[in-house]
């Protein structure tokens, strides 16, 4: 069942010093119902406007919105269901908790608007309390507690009436990062005890492959992809996709007769026998882990660099002039100058990406 | 280039020397007889959790506090010891200095900033201008002399306080978390910057950090503090990750997993709920009958042939990795997979799983 | 900040090779200034109050509280405050969301508008309703008599009520400026989760945006309680002709008619300190609210608060809004301007009674306007440049430093800030009249320094302060491991960037003390008029034009200081 649905979205801004930005374009999703749904991109993209646009804090510039079947926001029909009535729950970034009220009447406000009564909010609003583990601080105020308690607070309000629909922005991006993760199999548990659905918005690609059902990856206003997180992180439709979702090497390559030859010495041969039917001047794109780094056949390298890192080695080793990274568990160990030899495993091809999209993004970055 | 100063020193003086020190506020000691000597020319990382003390060694070596007992060497002369009464000022110890927040001064121009410590030192117009113009190439900070620190970057004052650093001395610096409060890409190309600075200066630098990513990427030595200051390891990265000297220094790297073993009839068992037969011979000296395995997820790998046999009860894609949280009988561990392939193999929840360990390490038990 | 986890004593301390040390000698410098300007007089005080000359005597305290003259005139002065922070409190909070939170335009001009009242002496504002709506000689009634054929003037400004509504007029900007600020720079997120909650607009409003404000709402109310329970001008302008009284200008009156007669003294004494009562009571409430309200409220992000659209309401308040600026800004300025050039008061501004006669006689030949001007000068001169060094050195002292008494001093400064000036006053006289080692500075200037540094040292010390405390230890320390000595970075670090604080707290003293009339109406001599008291005085013998002429020349002197203080401020902030 289709919970939430964005048709032909569109938003634009007109600001003094920047002239029209078009900040969402044409922006077409379905989220289906019990669905962990992320929203990935970098600052500028246009994600946190899409996600207001759906809780109702922004207008649309054109197209429609629907929630549960029921069309909530249209620009040309004239018809905007304020957030008051759209039934979702949100966390904010910078978690929003109210300073002037405790942990109790926080969690309470959404039930006392809805004028439930007394006891009925006190059972309620217990219960949410031991289901995100704050039982016991219903007298305390938020300056009082860390950052990860507040956040609780956050969830436990959206949480207590509810909802169908969760929002989340940036919801981790403000905590320590070794709470993170445990902030991590919260949501994840708390979907399942609930059986809400979930969209939130982040920038963080792990934390977005972690968390997510399905997600899509956004740059300038568009949608670049959807898809599961095994779909994107192992078929990006380019570059902008790849680099985004994980550490990449992109190689400058040229493809004749099926092998591949670096752009800058087209008589090295890097790699024989791609089954694609390409030719030309490509990108490679690879990954660091994915690359095979022996000391029998494959590719004749040396390494350049060893950098050591908490969870994996990383060398860099030579490929013509240039360089491409490589990574590795710890026990594979190398010394700086070896020879040795790569093997490249699922390398994937792009386009050279124009001039012009790099300084648009730049320019984008800047709002 | 214009030529940098590359100062030589002989190869038997230490640069710094931490005899015997002892440092308390109040009633709370942080450091208790502390020695350490830090050879010239090298990124020495000093690297402990917050509260170990590794702030107040450095504050010890610049002058900022002083010592209950001990004594502070630079270059083989005194500088502080408490015996013979001898403490030297800060300002006379000539060691550049770079804090966390950067503490470049705002009402300052970026030349006026870094030509201060010359200023002090009464050197001559012209030869001031040759060494800013010289400490700002060492950053790539040229052009940007008649700017103020509101107009940059954090990444930009951070350069700025490192060239006037490097103009207070330029073959001896202390840096306190200097990167922390930079972005993720930002702090990862400041490392690569200063590793090229003080190659090209042969300088000696102080690198005091609780991040032990950053100390393993820059440092060619990195001295681990313990909780209560005294030194677990002084090593390369190398020797840290491959030959951690201690449980605390296998813990402090990253994630790590121990489970309790034991050995009888020349065999190691798993000690848990059950006991579960983990190798028949034994290479490795293992301390005592009863032992803590330690290994790193990374090294737990999944063999469906292994006789140890778990239940996946969480999985996390992680793009480049695969994080498990598996269950032995009795207690969780942590395993780590990269992904090498998308066809890889991927296991899911409630799964049952075969288990094999490499590269794993003994260490004592301690009684609960 | 883990370099600065030690305290910064250390490095303050590190100096003193011998015996001389200057922190030390600063120390001593501030508690002997402190307790000579602050403490002396509040002794002083009390002692006339309680002391008869051989014993503690309480029943003249007794006698001066139960007096029927002084009950009314206590009774006045609570009235008169709570009804005026009530109204202002109104007032404020409506401009506050008018022009924080809706979409009200010419919301620039309005702004200006309201930054205009600050600059007029109250008193002079107070003399200028005065004008306007004074029984039947008021210029204003006089004109609605005639045009809708009254036989009572319609307005009578010369009572509580009356006080009471110019008090509102002067004061709702203090509330306005603290509100307007929570409300602009609020986190808009915190209404927006009030909102996807299922609360409409008007439910956020009174249960989250309201709530959230009453700190700024109850500072605002509190420092307008406090100066209308300490104010002198108002009152004595408007109150004097009717025989109405708050203590201040009864404490004043009586310390006149003493004429320096013991009992007198002991009369204004023990008013004064049922004065401090009342206002010692306002301030602990306050210090209560403030301590428990606290809400960090305002977020980094740049996102502005949704504005309410007024719609229909929106021109209507406009012109409500502008209206009510006009009269209570522009119209008391024009009523003092006209005066200014009239003949004599209560003549209609016809051509013929237009002369520039009145602005003649205060410059030419006016020894004591010429004097006036001149005393006012030196006085805001000399009072800003001590208090600038003395506070600068306190904030020094007890911020950088640490003593182990720090606190004392720091309570020292700040306690006349608290105390009305007319209390200060007092003390001061009766501190300084030959009771310490015979030093008498009674009916010269120098009483009137003495009074004007313990009454404003406090502002020079919580700007300096602010600023000592902006500058962190990491800047100082870079200076020592650049090569500078500790007197050296004082030079080069700390005191550059305290400057522009520096040079605000100079005209945080400089322009008060050029118009301020309540010390200085009970400490001056025949020789040391100030500028407000010159103006009372022309009032007070029915010289009313020349009056208003001076108050002109006093007004643009003011403007003219605030825009060079303005130029200079902004200048060092592009610097």
């Amino acid at each position: 069942m289709d919970q939430i649905v964005l048709e032909h979205v569109t938003k634009s801004f007109t600001t003094k010093s920047l002239g029209t930005v078009v900040a969402v374009k044409d922006f077409n999703l379905s989220v289906k119902k019990g669905e962990c749904f992320s929203f990935l991109g970098p600052s500028g993209c246009g994600k946190t406007t899409t996600l207001r646009m759906i809780a109702g804090f922004e207008d649309l510039s054109e197209g429609s919105i629907y929630l549960d079947g029921r069309l909530v926001s249209d620009k040309k029909k004239n018809i905007y269901l304020p957030p008051e009535k759209r039934k979702l729950g949100m966390v904010f970034q910078a978690f929003a908790v109210w300073p002037h009220l405790n942990v109790y009447d926080n969690v309470a406000f959404p039930l006392k608007v809805k004028k439930y009564s007394n006891s009925e909010i006190k059972k309620r609003v217990e219960l949410t309390l031991h289901h995100i583990n704050l039982d016991g601080l219903e007298k305390a105020y938020p300056s009082d507690l860390s950052g990860g308690q507040q956040q609780r607070i956050a969830l436990a309000r959206a949480i207590v009436v509810n909802p169908d629909v969760m929002l989340l922005d940036e919801p981790l991006s403000n905590l320590d990062p070794h709470l993170r993760e445990s902030m991590r199999f919260e949501i994840k548990r708390l979907q399942k005890e609930f059986g809400f659905t979930i969209i939130f918005v982040t920038h963080d690609q792990a934390e977005a492959m972690a968390l997510s059902d399905r997600m899509l990856v956004m740059d300038m206003g568009n949608i670049q992809q959807i898809g599961t997180p095994q779909e994107l992180y192992h078929k990006p439709v380019n570059q902008f996709v790849y680099g985004f979702l994980g550490q990449s090497n992109f190689t400058d390559v040229v493809i004749k007769d099926g092998r591949v030859f670096l752009k800058e010495d087209e008589s090295n041969l890097l790699f024989a026998g791609t089954s694609l039917d390409l030719k030309g001047d490509y990108v490679m794109a690879t990954r660091p882990n994915a690359i095979d780094l022996n000391r029998h056949d494959g590719y004749k390298t040396t390494i350049l660099k060893r950098t050591s890192r908490t969870e994996f080695m990383e060398y860099m080793v030579s490929v013509g002039k240039g360089s491409i990274i490589v990574q590795t568990p710890h026990r594979n160990f190398f010394r700086v100058g070896d020879q040795c030899f790569i093997k490249i495993k699922e390398p994937k091809w792009y386009k050279p990406e124009s001039k012009d999209i790099e300084e648009e993004r730049k320019r984008r970055n800047t709002i | 280039m214009h030529s940098a100063r590359i100062v030589l020193r002989g190869c038997c003086v230490e640069k710094v020397e931490l005899k015997n020190i002892c440092v308390s506020y109040g009633e709370h000691a942080v450091l208790k007889d502390f020695s350490l000597k830090i050879e010239p020319s090298q990124i020495i990382g000093i690297v402990g959790p917050s509260g170990c003390g590794k702030t107040t060694i450095a504050r010890a070596i610049c002058g900022f506090i002083k010592p209950q007992q001990g004594t502070v060497k630079i270059d083989g002369k005194t500088m502080f010891s408490h015996e013979d009464r001898v403490d030297i000022p800060p300002e006379q110890r000539h060691i550049g200095v770079v804090f966390q927040d950067y503490a470049v001064w705002p009402h300052l121009s970026v030349y006026d900033n870094i030509a201060y410590p010359l200023k002090k030192r009464r050197l001559s117009k012209e030869e001031i201008s040759l060494q800013v113009q010289n400490a700002l190439e060492q950053v790539n900070m040229v052009g940007y002399e008649k700017y103020m620190p509101s107009q940059l970057s954090g990444g930009q004052q951070q350069r700025v306080a490192i060239a006037r650093a490097l103009t207070s001395s330029s073959d001896f610096l202390i840096m306190d978390e200097p990167i922390t409060n930079l972005d993720a890409k930002l702090r990862e190309q400041m490392l690569v910057e200063i590793r090229m600075l003080q190659q090209r200066l042969g300088t000696t630098i102080i690198y005091i950090t609780h991040d032990q990513e950053a100390a393993l990427q820059l440092c060619d030595k990195i001295v681990i503090l313990e909780p209560d200051g005294s030194i677990a390891q002084i090593g390369s990265d190398e020797e840290i990750i491959r030959n951690p000297a201690n449980r605390f220094v296998f813990q402090f790297i990253g994630v790590s997993n121990f489970i309790p073993v034991v050995v009888e009839d020349g065999k190691v068992f798993f000690d848990l709920e059950k006991k579960i037969l983990f190798k028949s011979l034994i290479h490795e000296k293992i301390p005592g009958p009863k032992a803590m395995l330690g290994i790193r997820p990374m090294d737990i790998v999944f063999d469906d042939d292994s006789p140890v046999r778990a239940t996946v009860t969480q999985s996390v894609f992680l793009g480049n990795m695969y994080n498990y949280f598996v269950r032995l009988p009795g207690m969780e561990i942590r395993v780590q997979q990269m992904v090498i392939s998308e066809n890889a193999k991927f296991y899911s929840e409630e799964q049952e799983v075969g288990l094999a360990f490499l590269e794993e390490r003994y260490f004592e038990r301690e009684e609960a | 900040m883990i370099f600065s986890r030690a305290k910064n004593r250390d490095l303050a301390r590190l100096e003193g090779k011998g015996g001389f040390r200057p922190d030390r000698l600063m120390i001593i410098l501030c508690y002997v200034a402190l307790i000579a300007v602050t403490i002396l007089p509040l002794i002083m005080i009390f002692y006339y109050a309680f002391w008869d000359g051989t014993k503690i005597d309480i029943a003249t305290f007794k006698l001066v509280i139960f007096q029927k003259s002084n009950i009314r005139c206590m009774w006045n002065t609570l009235v008169i405050g709570f009804c005026s922070t009530a109204l202002a409190t109104v007032v404020g909070v409506f401009f506050a969301w008018l022009l924080g939170r809706s979409d009200i335009p010419m919301k620039g001009l309005m702004k200006f508008l309201f930054s205009i009242p600050f600059m007029i002496p109250p008193f002079l504002a107070a003399m200028s309703w005065d004008m306007m709506f004074s029984g039947r000689g008021g210029y204003v009634n006089k004109a609605l008599m005639s045009l809708f054929n009254l036989t009572k003037p319609p307005f009578n400004i010369n009572s509580v009520a009356g006080i009471i509504v110019i008090e509102v007029v002067y004061y709702f900007p203090f509330v306005y400026m603290q509100v307007v600020s929570a409300l602009e720079r609020m986190d808009p997120t915190l209404e927006e989760s009030a909102r996807i909650a299922g609360a409409s607009q008007s439910y956020v409003i009174r249960k989250i945006t309201l709530p959230l404000t009453v700190p700024a709402i109850s500072s605002g109310m509190l420092l307008v309680l406090i100066t209308s329970l300490s104010n002198y001008g108002i009152p004595a302008m408007l109150g004097y002709s009717q025989n109405i009284f708050t203590l201040p200008t009864m404490i004043t009156a009586l310390m006149d008619r003493a004429g320096g007669s013991f009992e007198g003294i002991r009369q204004s004494a023990a008013l004064s300190i049922v004065l401090v009562f009342i206002v010692s009571i306002a301030l602990l409430v306050q210090r209560r609210v403030m301590t428990r309200g606290r809400y960090d409220i305002i977020k980094g992000k740049s996102m502005r608060p949704m504005l309410i659209k007024l719609r229909g309401a929106k021109y209507p308040l406009l012109a409500f809004s502008l209206v009510f600026l006009s009269l209570i800004v522009v119209a008391p300025i024009v009523m003092i301007i006209l005066v200014s050039f009239v003949k004599a008061y209560g003549l209609p501004f016809l051509a013929e009674n237009l002369t520039l006669a009145n602005y003649r006689r205060i410059f030419v030949g006016n020894i004591m306007v010429r004097d006036s001007v001149k005393n006012s000068l030196f006085l805001a001169f000399s009072a800003a440049s001590i208090c600038l060094l003395l506070g600068t050195m306190l904030a020094y002292v007890i911020y950088k430093i640490k003593p182990k008494g720090g606190i004392a001093l720091e309570m020292m400064a700040v306690l006349p800030y608290s105390l009305p000036g007319t209390v200060m006053a007092i003390g001061c006289i009766l501190a300084w009249s030959g009771a310490f080692f015979g030093i008498t500075l009674y009916n010269t200037i120098w009483i009137i320094l003495v009074a004007y540094i313990a009454r404003y040292l406090s502002y020079v010390l919580k700007s300096s302060s602010a600023a000592l405390q902006q500058v962190h230890v990491s800047l100082e320390e870079a200076a020592r491991s650049c090569g500078a000595s500790h007197m050296q970075t004082l030079k080069d670090v700390t005191l550059p960037l305290i400057k522009p604080a520096m040079i605000s707290g100079f005209f945080l003293v400089f322009l008060p003390c050029m118009r301020e009339l309540t010390t200085s109406i009970l400490l001056y001599g025949p020789k040391s008029r100030t500028l407000g008291v010159a103006i009372y005085q022309l009032r007070i013998n029915g010289q009313i034009a020349p009056a208003a002429a001076l108050s002109v020349v006093t007004i643009t002197l003011i403007i003219i200081c605030n825009n060079i203080v303005k130029a200079i401020t902004r200048d060092k902030k592009r610097g």
